[in-house]
């Protein structure tokens, strides 16, 4: 005798792993405030704490001259090994409008602080490696004699471009009654031989609006703003030495950490030459998960 | 609205994968890689930690806090604390793995100078980052809600 079962109803809605791990993220019992700089291309000598590690999603909207503007977005996982240690992945993906959406490529980064204690100038080796497709459009930094132009190729072309590139950055900072100043000479290396080691830089300036913290739990005080600027751009590369067709960005940045963990960031970087894009819109969410080490290792059974 | 659908599914598609590959990367890293604040035994650790103390230079121990006893400090140095340092020292201080009790004389007795160094420059070989990112007015602010925790009564040395 036949036996029937009814085929088990579908539920309305399935959660998904992804869906599960914003959520355990979101929902993560160990709080940790944040104090972050404005900065999006720049760094300063700030690592993060020891165990703990911080996600964030940015985006930026850039205009094309001659062709379609895109939003460029990545994701960034950072987490401090050490106190003077920070290792970091991201994920980089595009949409150029009228054309399509593509996934782009990932960088690891490692920050290795080289002194131990503050100094007047404090210097942070950045060593990174990214593998990318020509249609990165990030714009994170912008080294050698990249223009405008190197944009114009539609996705279907320009990702077949791969490319295998080791950053190195020296990032030297220094903090003074509030001000931050952060100086990045930066260079790159196309690890095929026949490309040339490019130069780059950015600087920044930032400081927070209020110096003192009021005694209360606030969104909008001072304390939680920081406003700052940054400079950034090309600086020709070995073959081609000098400053000709290059492109250059002036672009002011705000950060409002929030008491609630979050962090938000604004930033409108303005090209200063023919050869740059005319408008970088740029923003970012991150939040910072405190004892992450700790728990991960402790759910896997390692030793506490 | 065909073209937008697409456009919107292959970037979903970008991020989730992103999501993915991060967080495999991340708990690889948390798990597999070195976290030196939770290796070392507590108690030795702490002891390391304290010892550090001894480092901190003479001209720095004198500096005095500007806001010394006063109550809205005291409470803004409080706010503080939970944000930025209860994570490793403990809610009420006491210490966790990630870091000693700051309630322990040693601590308790140190000037305000002392204990405004140590905030600026950190410990980084024994874990504890610098927090010269926080302004030095609100570094003065957790230093005085710190001996405003003085657990044994007694008085704050100004070597």
């Amino acid at each position: 005798m036949p036996i029937f079962h009814n085929p088990p109803a579908r539920p309305v809605f399935r959660f998904s792993p992804g869906v599960l791990l914003v959520l355990s993220l979101l929902l993560w019992g160990t709080r940790s405030f944040a104090q972050e700089s404005p900065y999006i291309v720049t760094y300063d000598h700030y690592l993060e704490e020891p165990g703990n590690l911080e996600v964030e999603y940015f985006s930026t909207l850039g205009t094309q001259r001659g062709g379609h503007n895109f939003h460029a977005y990545w994701a960034e996982m950072e987490y401090g090994t050490t106190a003077w240690w920070t290792t970091g992945l991201y994920l980089d993906g595009q949409t150029t409008f009228g054309d399509s959406s593509v996934f782009t490529g990932f960088r690891v980064e490692n920050r290795f602080r080289l002194l131990q204690r503050e100094h007047l100038v404090n210097p942070i080796l950045y060593v990174e490696y990214e593998q990318i497709s020509g249609a990165d459009k990030i714009l994170k930094e912008v080294e050698g004699h990249d223009t405008e132009a190197d944009f114009l190729s539609p996705n279907s072309e320009s990702r077949q471009e791969h490319k295998h590139e080791l950053e190195l950055k020296l990032l030297l900072s220094s903090t003074f009654k509030g001000w931050n100043v952060a100086v990045n000479p930066i260079f790159t290396k196309n690890l095929l031989p026949s490309e040339p080691w490019e130069f780059a830089y950015a600087v920044g300036v930032s400081r927070p609006l209020g110096l003192k913290a009021s005694p209360r739990r606030c969104y909008f005080c001072a304390e939680n703003f920081i406003a700052g600027i940054e400079m950034y751009g090309g600086l020709g590369d070995v073959e081609s030495p000098g400053l000709h067709d290059i492109s250059q960005y002036l672009a002011p940045a705000i950060a409002w950490n929030l008491p609630s963990d979050w962090t938000f960031r604004l930033s409108s970087g303005f090209g200063l030459n023919p050869n740059s894009h005319r408008l970088l819109l740029r923003w970012g969410v991150s939040r910072e998960f405190s004892g992450f080490g700790e728990t991960v290792r402790h759910l896997l059974g390692g030793r506490p | 609205m065909k073209a937008i659908t697409t456009q919107l599914r292959s970037m979903y598609r970008a991020l989730a994968r992103s999501v993915w590959v991060g967080a495999a990367v991340g708990i690889c890293a948390a798990t597999f890689l070195p976290a030196q604040t939770t290796r070392t035994p507590i108690p030795e650790r702490d002891d390391v930690a304290l010892a550090a103390f001894a480092r901190v230079p003479n001209s720095a121990r004198s500096r005095m806090n500007p806001f010394e006893g006063n109550l809205q400090e005291i409470v803004a140095g409080g706010k503080l604390f939970a944000r930025h340092c209860a994570q490793c020292h403990g809610e009420k201080a006491g210490g966790t793995r990630r870091g000693p009790s700051l309630l322990q004389g040693e601590v308790q007795q140190a000037s305000p100078g002392t204990l405004f160094w140590v905030m600026t420059n950190g410990f980084v070989r024994q874990g504890m980052p610098v927090w010269s990112k926080l302004p030095e007015p609100q570094r003065w602010q957790i230093v005085t809600f710190l001996h405003s925790l003085n657990f044994y009564g007694q008085q704050p040395d100004q070597k």
